[in-house]
């Protein structure tokens, strides 16, 4: 029998204490404890990228981190990047663009490129491209995809679309 | 899938762990950077009892540099490795290998002693180890044990670590100043694991290799210090060299088979890789003519 363990973390800005179980991974314990259903789980062992949140600042795969591993850390998940704003451009730019399909892939591929352009404002298609690898869109709507972060890309530094 | 169930430990130093490891040995793993540890967990592939978190001990964090050494901590993240200063003068060959491993978020919480540890025959750093001449130091119950290289990776998933020991940091000479390197992988997709790669280091003087060491990996089942390399060294290389060499090296792969590539396969991409490194690190084009992958 294995015994819970008490967490305290910071959850998009709010302060929040449990009691999980070891094996309880980041994305299951956002989803089912935090009911924050945002972050997808879809290949539970870090191929598909659509769990991907921020941890103290970092992209992670939120499927291969134990939320006990999250005690004393800095968690964001797509609600508080949404909610703040942070990412109002980029979202309307995957709506115009056509870069949405299903939307299942679309909370960790907005997680992938805000991390991109936050440490690269001018990328290239081509590192755009590389950054996002990690995710994978099943409606294999990568062209438009691209498209969208590098319109986000170019209107944040004040270039021409 | 979920993992199973498991009892957690988060050490509160070295000697905490050590006690752990200790006390539950092999029905014990130790938890780094989580990023092949838990998908295998996540798969079932691994079922420990108990997981020691490892992951707050910061004093196994960071690069330093000593004279000629340059010492890595078990914990250094794999994009610590890609933003330093040290490896990127020291062991360039090694921030080459490390934009290859993996993606972003995965290389946000990766380290290096969790990939080495794991020993993956596919991975880019254990090739990388053999290729810059590496020392694991491992600390266990007696003390502390320097392992070469290539007397560490064991088979796949093997290595030369007890499950009463923790790998703590790696050791790698300083690379002199007019050494060179090569790395390259075929992968299905950008980070994914390699269908064959090749880490190479060397030392080039007036045309010729004065030392060359290649570093192979998913050519078997633990990366290969290709032996045939010798062969190349200090003497004039021409085509004729080279095929000769490239024969050795087919002696030498033991390549498996799985969803990716056959073994044959395998053997050819390792030549395309040799011929491509070689041709590459001499500056010699006329040496890669007609090869194609």
């Amino acid at each position: 029998m294995t015994a819970t363990v008490a967490i305290s973390l910071s959850v998009n800005g709010e302060l929040v204490e449990a009691s999980v179980l070891p094996r309880l991974n980041l994305a299951d314990f956002l989803r089912e404890h935090l009911k924050l259903t945002g972050t997808h789980l879809g290949c539970e062992h870090g191929v598909c990228g659509a769990c991907t949140v921020r941890v103290n600042g970092d992209i992670v795969r939120s499927c291969l981190m134990l939320a006990v591993q999250t005690d004393n850390a800095k968690v964001e998940t797509i609600e508080g990047l949404s909610d703040s704003g942070e990412i109002a451009d980029l979202q309307s730019a995957f709506r115009e663009r056509n870069a949405l399909q299903c939307g299942f892939c679309t909370p960790g591929m907005l997680m992938a490129a805000q991390d991109l352009l936050q440490q690269s404002p001018t990328p290239d298609r081509e590192q755009i491209r590389e950054h996002l690898s990690g995710n994978y869109c099943r409606c294999t709507g990568y062209q438009a995809i691209v498209d969208a972060v590098e319109t986000t890309a170019r209107a944040r530094t004040g270039r021409l679309p | 899938m979920k993992a199973s169930a498991f009892d957690y430990a988060r050490a509160s130093s070295v000697a905490n762990a050590l006690e752990l490891l200790t006390a539950h040995g092999e029905r014990a793993r130790v938890l780094a950077g989580g990023q092949s540890l838990l998908p295998a967990m996540n798969l079932r592939l691994v079922t420990p009892d108990l997981i020691v978190d490892i992951g707050g001990l910061d004093d196994l964090r960071g690069v330093a540099v000593n004279g000629d050494v340059l010492t890595i901590g078990a914990l250094t993240r794999h994009t610590d490795l890609l933003k330093s200063p040290e490896i990127a003068a020291h062991a360039p060959l090694l921030r080459d290998a490390v934009a290859r491993v993996a993606h972003p978020a995965i290389r946000n919480r990766g380290t290096i002693g969790g990939n080495l540890a794991q020993a993956d025959p596919a991975s880019e750093l254990p090739a990388c180890m053999l290729a810059l001449g590496a020392t694991i130091i491992a600390r266990g119950p007696d003390g502390e044990r320097r392992i070469a290289a290539d007397e560490f990776f064991a088979g796949i998933y093997e290595t030369a670590l007890t499950p009463q020991e923790l790998l703590v940091a790696v050791e790698l000479p300083v690379q002199p100043t007019d050494s060179t390197h090569y790395f390259h992988e075929f992968a299905r997709r950008h980070g994914d694991y390699a269908i064959v790669g090749l880490a190479a280091q060397a030392l080039v003087r007036d045309g010729r290799f004065a030392d060359l060491r290649l570093g192979f990996f998913a050519v078997g089942d633990r990366p290969l210090l290709a032996k045939s390399a010798g062969e190349l060294i200090d003497v004039a290389v021409t085509p004729a060299v080279l095929s000769a060499v490239s024969s050795a090296l087919d002696e030498e792969l033991s390549p498996l088979g799985d969803q990716q590539a056959t073994p044959a396969m395998r053997r050819h991409l390792a030549k395309v890789l040799l011929t491509r490194c070689v041709s590459s690190l001499l500056a010699r084009t006329d040496l890669c003519a007609g090869v194609s992958a």
